[in-house]
């Protein structure tokens, strides 16, 4: 046993459990998956054991010692690594200053950089982590970072590594090939502790899982002597049902008609490049890509929050100059937005009063310029329970709310205004599979009594499930469309990464 | 005959440009450091005045500019450790921080002064540092004397400058100061004390802002008077900006406001001119504010700036 943690309790301030007397035993060499939805503690575990977080109880044994970890340098003295889900690299410096830093004596002069950029090559080309030590990190793609995360930890000497969501971020082949070199890895004697809540690279990665719901350990097994089923009950505490009932999608008529358009990110660098669609009537079409290609921006062109050039833009029949918030609310306009908390939701406000952003100026809920707070709580009151957003009190801060729940709000909020185009940007992102689940069938809902919905997401499993169209989009362009046929998800992978599928199969 | 006498005046514009850049570099350097470790000092202004008051007063009644210099580094010690306290350790906001130092600098200094010498405003005087001729380069034609015929506190500017670039951008120290003010849990998961980083870029500033506010009672001229930085603190902000946050753009950035400060100085005394002096005092706040608005564009200031790092539990 090179792991063990015992009893491990976290409680974080406002009595949030975190972590309720969990345990977990890992053995030297193998590759554990930590699985469980999201909030179920197993980052908060994680950043425990790399001394990210002080645990209220419990103990750590490492190599047959307790130990206590007080700070990342008593993890890193310990040869534990760990791959954050947020990368924890310095954009501005090199991959050999982010490598080194914080490795050496303070005086050392950085001239002595020479020897290291030889290790880094070296160290790629024993384990396949190919990365030009010279780059400026915010130079490299998101793969390419995650290479350089996990070169960090090899190059300070690692016997444990923690990947924390690492497929989060990538390509269906950039996974496989994760995957691979993490088998690599471990059959060399690193020990990997791997979190995920996808079924799938359990099984494709792990030999023995544990499973963590609501803060609590449900239970640790060999990969080989589980099954999906079984697995996807101590996730989630019941069956999931995640296939959706639908029907057909049959209509003709255009909603959102696009062509030419294009918009550049905050550094004023073109990110769509001459990008032309359309949304029908009761359809759904999504935008599947790897994030930071542009789909950002599409968004936020497309909901009038950056300024856009196009050569046409027409919104149910109506051609639109420019894209103002007006005229979007005259033509009936959804926005369930990818940054929840930045943009969907004004959090130190009430659930009530984020039930009205958009008409807190309008009647019932203002009656010459005074809100009008019964009429403000019986709406949300009603919302709460029509789409069951479990709160106690709708005048309670928004803050205080799941994240799930806090979704809920949102397309509550969107959705109620029954729209005729409805814009979706990562509705899921860092949401339970119960909500989920509810955020799909509502979305369904809306399609199926007539709007239509522009799903983007890097979710290929959600673009998939929901979509009767999908668009690939890469470097701002849109390369191509597929039916949302299970087998095209290889072929849609291949696109995300930039590869024009007709010249692959030619 | 006319051409040595136009050369003589750039000349000593020149010396004075580098003279009226010192105070300016000391605690722009400062600033620079504690910024790239992403803790904006606003409260130079204050700490340059109190630096100012102590040189002056130690090396007053001491008779020794030394130990004047000594108990300026310590105040500047004493008060980037205060700020750092409530800025870093304590977490408030930096600038309402920032903006009290500045006041209680005004209003201390100028207190104790009246406290301790009455009235007599400018009437005492100590001596000053004077000039020392460095061997041989002082006798270079034109550049020798504006730059090798200063006083010493000018070449440590200079000194404490470069050391400022070989720490940021030689040492693993500078590393570990830049990617402080990027990215503080990145620095913090490779086991760097983001705290600790912080509570030394600060010191610095408040050593360069102290050692700044000096330069102007004890070597610039030799007596106190109140508010004698007259907003030095606040021209430093706008210079390091200007500087985009780097040693080098930041020593430019003086240089230019000791030029245009010189200038106003040479305008003012000339005779026969019915503007009004005010106008030329004004000149090198507004260069400031020119030279500001000719950067505009992609900033490029450290990421973290200015935002309090909060440890995960």
């Amino acid at each position: 046993m090179l792991l063990s943690m015992e009893k491990i309790n976290k409680i974080f301030p406002g009595n949030v459990v975190a972590t309720n007397n969990v345990s977990l035993e890992v053995r030297q060499g193998e590759i554990h998956c930590l699985l469980g939805e999201n909030g179920a503690g197993k980052t908060v575990l994680m950043n425990i054991l790399y001394g990210m977080y002080q645990p209220d109880s419990g103990q750590i044994y490492y190599k047959g010692q307790p130990i206590s970890i007080h700070s990342p340098k008593d993890s890193i003295e310990n040869r534990i690594g760990m791959v954050h889900q947020h990368f924890m690299l310095v954009e501005t410096l090199t991959v050999a200053e982010n490598i080194i830093l914080g490795q050496w004596k303070p005086w050392k002069n950085l001239k002595e950089m020479e020897k290291v950029h030889e290790r880094i090559k070296n160290l790629g080309e024993e384990y396949g982590l190919f990365v030009n030590p010279n780059a400026l990190i915010r130079e490299l793609s998101v793969g390419e970072q995650q290479r350089v995360e996990i070169l960090k930890a090899l190059y300070r000497g690692t016997d444990l590594l923690i990947l924390d969501e690492p497929t989060s971020v990538l390509t269906p082949q950039e996974t496989v090939q994760l995957l691979n070199l993490l088998r690599g890895l471990a059959d060399k004697g690193l020990t990997i502790i791997f979190i995920t809540h996808k079924f799938e690279e359990v099984f494709q990665v792990s030999d023995r899982v544990t499973v963590l719901r609501d803060g609590q350990l449900v239970g640790t097994t060999d990969t080989a002597q589980t099954t999906f089923g079984e697995l996807a009950k101590w996730m989630v505490g019941r069956e999931v049902f995640m296939d959706l009932d639908r029907s057909k999608s049959n209509s003709k008529e255009v909603v959102l008609s696009v062509r030419g358009l294009q918009a550049t990110d905050e550094r004023g660098l073109l990110a769509v490049k001459d990008v032309s669609f359309d949304v029908h009537a009761n359809e759904i079409v999504g935008i599947a890509g790897v994030s930071g290609n542009g789909q950002t921006e599409l968004a936020l062109g497309l909901a009038g929050l950056i300024e856009i050039k196009y050569d046409r833009l027409e919104l149910c029949g109506q051609e639109l100059k420019k894209i103002t918030a007006k005229n979007l609310d005259r033509i009936g306009f959804g926005h369930i937005p990818e940054d929840r908390q930045g943009m969907g939701l004004i959090l130190p406000f009430s659930v009530a009063e984020n039930f009205i952003l958009g008409e807190y100026n309008s009647e019932p809920y203002s009656h010459y310029g005074f809100l009008q707070n019964r009429q403000i709580i019986n709406h949300a009151q009603l919302l709460v329970n029509k789409f069951s957003v479990r709160v106690s009190n709708v005048k309670e801060e928004i803050t205080n709310l799941s994240g799930g729940n806090q979704q809920k709000v949102v397309v509550a909020r969107e959705l109620n205004r029954n729209p005729n185009f409805l814009l979706v940007n990562q509705p899921t992102r860092g949401i339970d599979i119960g909500a989920t689940e509810f955020v799909y069938q509502q979305i369904l809902k809306q399609r199926d009594a007539g709007s239509a919905v522009l799903l983007i997401s890097t979710d290929l499993e959600e673009v998939f499930k929901l979509s009767d169209r999908v668009l690939v989009m890469f470097e701002g362009q849109i390369i191509g469309e597929v039916p949302p046929d299970r087998e095209q998800i290889f072929k849609v992978g291949l696109m995300m990464a930039g590869k024009q599928v007709e010249e692959e199969l030619a | 005959m006319e051409d040595i006498q136009w050369i003589v005046g750039l000349q000593g514009i020149l010396v004075a440009t580098i003279r009226l850049a010192t105070p300016l570099i000391f605690s722009g350097i400062g600033l620079v450091i504690a910024e790239q470790a992403g803790v904006v000092n606003i409260g130079l202004e204050g700490i340059m005045l109190l630096g100012a008051f102590t040189g002056w007063t130690i090396g007053f009644y001491s008779g020794s500019l030394i130990l004047g210099l000594a108990a300026v580094i310590i105040v500047g010690l004493i008060s980037g450790l205060i700020f750092a306290l409530f800025t870093v350790t304590i977490r408030a906001n930096q600038i309402v921080v920032g903006v009290a130092f500045n006041m209680l600098g005004i209003g201390l200094s100028g207190f104790l002064y009246r406290t301790l010498f009455g009235r007599e405003i400018g009437l005492l005087k100590l001596e000053s540092f004077q000039s020392i001729e460095i061997p041989f380069l002082s006798n270079l034609p034109f550049i020798g004397k504006i730059l090798f015929q200063q006083n010493i506190l000018v070449y440590s500017s200079f000194v404490f400058c470069l050391l400022a670039i070989y720490v940021l951008y030689h040492t693993a120290a500078g590393l570990a100061i830049r990617s402080v003010g990027e990215h503080p849990r990145a620095a913090d998961t490779m086991g760097i004390n983001v705290f600790l980083v912080r509570y030394l870029c600060v010191l610095m500033s408040g050593v360069g802002a102290a050692l700044g506010g000096a330069f102007l009672s004890i070597a610039y001229t030799n007596i106190f008077v109140e508010n004698i930085v007259s907003g030095r603190g606040y021209i430093t902000l706008a210079i390091v900006a200007f500087g985009r946050w780097k040693p080098v753009g930041t020593l430019i950035g003086a240089l230019i406001f000791g030029l245009f400060y010189a200038i106003q100085l040479n305008l003012q005394s000339l005779r026969g001119i019915v503007i009004p002096y005010h106008v030329f005092q004004a000149l090198p706040y507004f260069m400031t504010i020119l030279a500001l608005l000719s950067m505009r564009g992609r900033a490029i200031r450290p990421k973290a700036l200015g935002k309090p790092y909060e440890p995960s539990a």
